[in-house]
């Protein structure tokens, strides 16, 4: 099922499937390891509009919730 | 000669290689500020010397933030490049070294942190890399200076990539792709410690409770690592300094020229604090009493960013300074002023786009009060009692977050998203951390120190023709019906201008209640920074920038000055 990483509990897995946005967002996540294909660990999303933490390839990342909700994520229903 | 550049992404230990790279003959530092730092030093190569240049981390040649396209700029310049990679996270390092390679410049790449990747059960099949760029690849680790000597040995012989050829984005991230997978192979791992430490430092609860230890630790260190060297460093040798000063002020005799070398004896003897003279004070507050404690900020700053913290931190505190139109790293311009707020500054480059800087640097200059003002602050209330204090810390907090966010409403522009990779906690390299901060302390020293020696000049040039009473008479109309304080305040918050930290003891002898000192400290705060930060608001904002700036703390200023005068004092 698919759904946006902004709408993941954290400690949800999933595989990323796509973006939703320009070249210049797609390649921002791409290079810093946010890659379709990758699985992906929800760490935690700060309360009050704070940000989220995940985990791809043992890395951790903080992204905004705007763009958490650009990235779409496929996960286990 | 020639000139070697060091690029990889950021978090990849560059700094270390650079410091191993370079020693100690690191000639200048192109910029102050917190991640547009650029380092240039000397190296020697089997055929020779060569410049080499520490371009700030990128994850691509296509810019996303002013650090990145520093970083690309830097690129043009290299004769052959150290591409400088995480062996602990090949895959996302490929896209830069492949993207590098393409510009057909000679090259090599470092396989740094390769004991990490080693811990981590990573291995990485050197020679096949080696074949598939078409360049020397050396595993290295820049903390021990491991694979340094035989990465200096293969840069004389350094070439273009033999293999890599331009090719278009999705080519490059299949290409990423497919050496990744002939090259790397992982063993599973297990939590650690360190991960759950890690996990534990981001999250929201324990988060916060890390953060305020640490950041009451980083004050603490601040304040005894700058009582140190003021202790014992420089008092010494200003002790040394005494009798040559007493003797040029017996040279001197009395008259204008000691009045504004010397200033005015006290009992016969120099006092650094209040004898005003450009060769006494002048001297002795930025390199006795300002310096130290910049030293032990940025000091503790580094050691903050080395070890991996501050994007954890910078987290943290996104949720607070995205309100305000920041994000998280919004939090280093406010830690860097209350030290000093010439450096917190320089750090709002932290943040990438014009709105979110001119936020941080006016909000900063408005509220972050700096140590020679904390310290005044506390000796002109404290004897009343430490309410007052309280007072007025707390009206420059609310200053903060009201301004914040009216500013973000108001100041066209966009504010983008905090992104960042947490990179894991390491023990930072002693090495790469004395020597950043050595250069930060050097940029202060260069953009700081001459304005602060000018205003006190100019103080007492103006004191001495009678401008500043003039001035006062204009003012002083605006000072008793709007903010009931006695005409003399005037003077006081026109030589803060010039000087925070005396103008608050200038106020000492007008014999205020303390309510109407709560007033008049506060707006010494908000009304302007002083001259050293002002010069370099001016160049980081631009001229406009500074004169929106400015309208803002005046219009705040009057606005918190006069309805303190309500509240503590009524009509």
């Amino acid at each position: 099922m698919e759904k946006t990483l902004l709408d993941l509990e954290p400690g949800t897995q999933g595989t990323i499937a796509r973006f939703i946005g320009n070249p210049g967002f797609v390649r921002k996540l791409r290079t810093i390891g946010i890659r379709e294909g990758k699985t992906l660990t929800v760490v935690t999303r700060h309360p009050l509009g704070g940000p989220m933490v995940i985990e791809v390839d043992g890395r951790e990342v903080t992204l905004g919730r705007g763009m958490a909700g650009r990235v779409v994520v496929d996960v286990a229903a | 000669m020639k000139t070697v550049v060091l690029m990889g992404n950021p978090n990849v230990g560059k700094s270390g290689i650079f410091s191993r790279l370079t020693g100690t003959r690191v000639i200048t530092s192109n910029y102050a500020g917190t991640t547009v730092d650029v380092s240039r030093g000397k190296m020697h190569l089997p055929d020779g010397p060569a410049a080499v240049i520490d371009a700030p981390g990128t994850y691509s040649l296509t810019p996303t933030n002013p650090a990145e396209e520093v970083a690309a700029e830097i690129l043009g310049e290299a004769d052959v490049v150290v591409n400088v990679v995480d062996s602990t996270n090949l895959e996302r390092n490929l896209y830069l070294t492949l993207e590098t390679l393409e510009r057909g410049v000679p090259a090599a790449v470092a396989l740094n942190l390769w004991d990490e990747a080693g811990h981590q059960g990573i291995a990485i099949d050197v020679a096949g890399l080696e074949r598939l760029l078409g360049v020397p690849v050396v595993p290295t680790v820049g903390l021990s200076g491991q694979g340094i000597r035989e990465l200096v040995g293969r840069l004389g012989g350094a070439r273009p990539s033999a293999t890599i050829r331009p090719m278009s984005e999705e080519e490059r991230w299949a290409t990423v792709g497919r050496i990744t997978g002939e090259v790397q192979t992982i063993a599973h791992r297990h939590h650690t410690l360190a991960d759950r430490l890690s996990e534990a430092s981001i999250r929201p609860i324990s988060g916060l409770f890390i953060a305020l230890a640490v950041i009451a630790a980083a004050f603490l260190a601040v304040r005894w690592i700058g009582e140190g060297l003021i202790a014992y460093v420089f008092e010494p040798l200003f002790d040394l300094y005494t009798p040559i000063a007493m003797r040029a002020s017996d040279l001197l005799g009395p008259g204008i020229l000691h009045e504004i070398l010397i200033g005015h004896l006290i009992d016969g003897e120099i006092d650094y604090v209040q004898s005003m003279g450009l060769l006494t004070t002048g001297l002795f507050v930025p390199f006795a009493m300002i310096l130290p404690y910049i030293v032990a900020f940025y000091l503790v700053l580094s050691i903050l960013e080395d070890t991996g913290y501050l994007p954890r931190l910078a987290t943290l505190a996104d949720t607070f300074f995205h309100r305000l139109g920041m994000h998280g790293y919004g939090i280093i311009p406010v830690f860097l002023g209350f030290g000093c707020n010439v450096p917190g500054a320089l750090a709002t480059r932290v943040l990438e786009t014009k709105k979110q800087r001119f936020i941080a640097a006016t909000l900063m200059s408005l509220a972050i009060p700096c140590m020679a003002q904390i310290a005044m602050i506390f000796g002109v209330l404290g004897p009343f009692g430490l309410h007052y204090v309280v007072m007025v810390f707390a009206t420059l907090a609310v200053v903060y977050v009201a301004a914040g966010l009216i500013l973000n409403r108001v100041v066209p522009g966009e504010c983008p998203e905090i992104f960042l990779e947490i990179p894991p906690y390491r023990a930072p390299d002693l090495r790469a951390t004395v020597m950043k901060t050595w250069m930060r302390v050097r940029g202060f020293i260069g953009e700081a120190i001459p304005y602060l020696f000018l205003g006190i000049l100019l103080v007492n040039l103006l004191y001495s023709v009678g401008f500043l009473d003039l001035l006062a008479a204009v003012f002083a109309p605006v000072m008793e019906a709007w903010l009931g304080l006695p005409a003399g305040a005037a003077v006081a918050l026109l030589v803060g201008f010039l000087r925070k930290d005396l103008a608050v003891g200038m106020l000492v002898p007008l014999g205020m209640s303390p309510e109407q000192l709560v007033i008049a400290v506060t707006m010494l705060t908000i009304y302007f920074p002083c001259v050293a930060t002002f010069v370099v608001l001016l160049r980081e904002l631009g001229a406009r920038g500074m004169l929106a700036a400015a309208g803002v703390m005046v219009t705040a200023a009057l606005l918190v000055g006069g309805a303190l005068r309500m509240v503590l004092i009524g009509f």
